[in-house]
């Protein structure tokens, strides 16, 4: 293992998210909440310091940097990020246990979105600020962020590729130009594009400054962090729709807007994985608002919320616009359904996400073709093209982790009294990076009612989840930290 | 500048390694997707999975907006296909293929102008071209022509006995008698790039440039003995090897072929009517013996494994023979190679990737470019040959009050075509050429790159 390559590579990362804090201390500063300011100013000088450290001691990295490297690598990076974006809250005291401040800051860099404040409305600006923030750097990822501005030259460069699998989300990672850099410029260009359009539309609808720049960096990440108790229940009519239909567009490949941008529409028309994202969405809306014509006094108040949910579910971000727990247990159970599938690969949302989907039912059918045929030799195509074995087999692999990890973590959860529907939702919604989850921690409420150790699964759920759970399981592996 | 490689093989990895160290944007195809995906842990490069010679995989490759496509598959129609279809696809494309095979290799030039390609290339005559002017011009382990053979790049190796031993460089005009500079010296397997006052010791391998005729003065005077090399025993009856016999058939040096397919010999007996071909096992021992090698000969390894001819090299070495010559197809791990007597060491898919990377150079700016470029120190430093044109910086100063690189140095001027060896009084004028030794981290691409 290149523990030199990665301490070099965590530097810079620190570097970064210290940078992303400044916006949130000058806000504190400010805004006359000056004990905030100060706790910021502590925590960028400790990630200043760390990272003097680290980088003092990688000077003489090897150049050598391989696939196990760059699991270790991302892995690291977000927990050591976690880590120190925990402080502000801690230092300044506005979230005053440590493991809730942890709880929180890797709900906002996965862009969970789940909570431990009862009160979000008590949390100064600037560290609201920094809790959306979070989201937006997690959802694109920070070390993507890194390769576009970092110049990497020279040989062995390629190990850029490591650090790019291990942090986007999807079962077949690529680059869209040959250059990683240029690939990390165009997605963070896109990302800036779009959340850009997100704020102006949410200025149109006369939103304060601060909290259209709060949601639509939240929205960009798929997060779900709010700045108001009832997330965005309270906003105008316009402003819930600008938010429905910014949640479907980040939840679709970034791919996807590269090849508009390129003239490339047949390709983007084609694109099966989204039209399975756009049918699952079109239904679930369908039949939701069927189901709960009686509970709103118009079709259009039904339609609005329906689809506010099915968006905020399906693209993982969590926002809410009412209590979805309190809907019939139709609409319930397919929601809770949304939360597993997800949103596409290569977004910024999470869950299994719909590309998986896809080939999880195209190996079951060809098992059960198999079954019936059995000399016959069948290849798995997605957009007409042949998917490779080694990807197949990797996403069955994908999803036997999967649901061991959602097992284990619902028997340990289960340990703290809450209701089962309770446990199995709030693991669910961790995991797949959603935010609210049903009864106890639905959307209403938050996940302060639980103990330590649960909240220390929730968070190894939460990181698991974003990063597809390998960049954090091989942390737990003996082989990952010996030397070699 | 996008540049689109077909065939991951040996020469697209080397060319990969150097063209993407430079800063090019590049797209690998290639039809095996263990190979594709190697190619793109290793480097900063997209890979395309498929067949190069169809429209779709080049489309995807984005054929339509690259400006260079070198197709270096294994197969020369497919090669050939490859750079067909590339450019009915995208007019503007120049296109650079390898081929191979020698019954294509007498009409390499025809078939560059009827199918409009820019480039072909024949890794395996270039090779063998290489090997043909080591044989002739014996007494060096390696030399590099530029500015069309007017001055060379030679290796020596200095040893106890020679008069360069233990001699600071700048009294090295005064032993040798002749114009000639050191431009690169591999001691321990770093290149240096030495000064007036770098002492010379036993063990290095130093890099001279200086005009032909100068060579000839220097082995001379530095007295090292020249035989001329009356037979040239080949190890292995590849495609090398037949260039090989074929150019050496004109000289008057007698040539062997030693091979152990006997449809092979019976092959190159058939094409090759001067040479004597003999079918044994170039490991077996007792062959040696019977031939009666002696420091008239000059022994070539070039037989399909690495390993055998390094042994085989080193063999004839011990029974006396001068003049040995080792074909490596992986130049990789050269520094373990460093302390052995190979003698000359001779790796094709390099000289390919050189002169692709140099011609690739010369399209991205036609100003200040360099024209050629030759990796020499085991690929630890680089000579490349720019032409000075009006917007070159500097242009009438003598040397002495330049400002270059660490580790650059000019190692020739060539003004109205005569060489000069530089020293601090010289100075270079628009028109001429430059030869410009450098380590090859420095990355000089352009002349004024030299300058700090």
């Amino acid at each position: 293992m290149n523990f030199r390559m990665i301490g070099r590579i965590i530097s810079f990362i620190l570097i970064v998210e210290a940078i992303f804090m400044l916006p949130a201390m000058l806000l504190c500063a400010f805004g006359g909440q000056t004990f905030s300011a100060v706790a910021f100013l502590i925590t960028i000088g400790i990630i200043l310091a760390v990272s003097c450290g680290l980088w003092l001691l990688s000077r003489k990295a090897p150049r050598g940097f391989y696939s196990r490297d760059g699991l270790v690598c991302v892995g690291l990076s977000w927990i050591t990020m976690s880590l120190f974006g925990a402080l502000p809250f801690a230092i300044s005291g506005e979230i005053p246990s440590y493991l809730d401040s942890l709880f929180e800051i890797a709900s906002g860099f996965s862009t969970t979105g789940a909570s431990i404040l009862n009160d979000v409305e008590a949390l100064s600006k600037g560290m609201l600020l920094w809790r959306s923030t979070s989201h937006w750097l997690g959802g694109m990822g920070v070390l993507v962020f890194l390769l576009a501005l970092v110049p990497i030259s020279g040989r062995n460069d390629g190990f850029t590729m490591h650090l790019l699998r291990a942090e986007s989300p999807g079962p077949d990672v690529g680059k869209l130009v040959p250059r990683m850099k240029q690939t990390a410029i165009i997605l963070y260009g896109l990302y800036i594009l779009l959340t850009v359009l997100d704020f102006i539309c949410l200025i149109i609808g006369k939103m304060p400054v601060f909290d259209a720049v709060c949601i639509a960096v939240g929205t960009a990440g798929t997060g779900g962090f709010g700045v108001l108790n009832t997330s965005i229940g309270s906003y105008s009519p316009y402003i819930q729709v600008v938010c429905t239909v910014f949640m479907f567009l980040f939840g679709v490949n970034f791919t996807c807007y590269y090849l508009l941008i390129c003239g490339k529409i047949k390709n983007v028309l084609k694109d099966e994985e989204l039209h399975w994202y756009l049918s699952i969405a079109l239904l679930s809306i369908i039949a939701i608002t069927i189901s709960v014509r009686n509970v709103y006094p118009t079709f259009g108040e039904s339609l609005r919320h329906s689809a506010f949910q099915v968006g905020s579910l399906l693209s993982s971000t969590g926002f809410s616009t009412t209590d979805f727990d309190l809907w019939p247990a139709f609409p319930k159970a397919l929601l809770f359904c949304l939360m597993f599938i997800g949103a596409s690969a290569g977004s910024t949302g999470g869950g299994f996400k719909v590309g998986r989907s896809i080939l999880i039912a195209k190996i079951i059918r060809r098992n059960v073709r198999q079954v019936l045929y059995p000399q016959k030799v069948q290849v798995v195509r997605v957009n007409g093209r042949v998917v490779d074995e080694t990807v197949l087999s990797n996403t069955n692999a994908y999803l036997c982790a999967y649901l061991i990890i959602i097992l284990a973590s619902f028997l340990v959860v289960s340990l703290d009294g809450f209701s089962t529907a309770t446990n199995f939702s709030a693991v669910v919604s961790c995991f797949n990076n959603m935010g609210p989850g049903l009864e106890s921690v639905g959307p209403s409420l938050n996940y302060s009612g639980y103990g330590a150790a649960s909240k220390i699964v929730l968070i190894f759920d939460m990181l698991a989840g974003r990063l597809e759970i390998f960049p954090i399981l091989v942390l737990f592996s003996r082989s990952a930290w010996k030397r070699r | 500048m996008k540049i689109i490689i077909a065939g991951y093989g040996k020469v697209g990895s080397a060319l990969t390694r150097q063209l993407s160290a430079e800063g090019y944007d590049l797209t690998i195809i290639d039809s095996d997707r263990k190979t594709l995906a190697s190619s793109q842990e290793l480097y900063d490069v997209i890979g395309v999975y498929g067949n190069c010679a169809t429209m779709e995989v080049l489309k995807d490759a984005g054929v339509m907006t690259a400006d260079l496509l070198i197709a270096a598959t294994n197969a020369d129609e497919i090669n050939l296909l490859c750079c067909l279809t590339a450019h009915n696809l995208n007019k503007n494309i120049r296109t650079i293929a390898r081929i191979r095979n020698p019954e294509y290799s007498e009409q390499i030039v025809m078939m560059r102008d009827f199918l409009g390609l820019s480039l072909l290339i024949n890794p395996e005559k270039q090779a063998a071209q290489e090997i043909e002017r080591l044989i002739r011009y014996p007494g060096f382990q390696m030399r590099e022509k530029f500015a069309h053979g007017r001055v060379e790049i030679a290796e020596l190796r200095v040893t106890a006995e020679s008069p360069l031993n233990d001699l600071p460089l700048m009294q090295m005009e005064s032993v040798t008698k002749c114009r000639c500079l050191v431009c690169t010296v591999l001691r321990d397997g770093i290149a240096h790039t030495p000064n007036g006052r770098f002492v010379l010791k036993e063990g290095d391998r130093i890099f001279v440039t200086a005009t032909t005729n100068e060579l000839a003065h220097l082995l001379k005077s530095l007295r090292i003995v020249t035989h001329r090399v009356k037979r040239v025993i080949i190890c292995g009856g590849g495609g090398i090897s037949y260039y090989l016999a074929q150019m050496l058939d004109k000289g008057n040096i007698s040539v062997q072929i030693v091979e152990r397919d006997p449809a092979k010999c019976q092959r190159l007996a058939e094409l090759l009517p001067k040479a004597s071909i003999i079918n044994a096992d170039a490991s077996d021992l007792t062959l040696w013996e019977s031939e009666r090698i002696s420091s008239d000969d000059a022994v070539v390894s070039m037989t399909g494994l690495d390993e055998l001819n390094m042994i085989l090299s080193l063999y004839v070495r011990n029974n006396g023979v001068n003049q040995v010559i080792t074909k490596l197809s992986r130049t990789e791990s050269t520094s373990i190679l460093e302390n052995l007597s190979l003698g000359s060491v001779i790796c094709p898919k390099d000289l390919c990737s050189n002169t692709i990377v140099g011609y690739v150079r010369g399209m991205r700016d036609k100003t200040g470019s360099s024209i050629a470029v030759h990796r020499i120190a085991d690929g630890k430093a680089e000579a490349t040959e720019f032409r000075i044109t009006k917007e070159t910086l500097n242009c009438g100063v003598p040397l002495k009050d330049l400002k270059l690189k660490k580790n650059v140095l000019i190692a020739s001027i060539l003004h109205l075509s005569q060489c000069i060896i530089p020293n601090g009084e010289s100075c270079f004028n628009p028109g001429d050429t430059v030869i410009v030794v450098s380590d090859s981290d420095s990355a000089i691409s352009r002349f004024n790159d030299i300058f700090e």
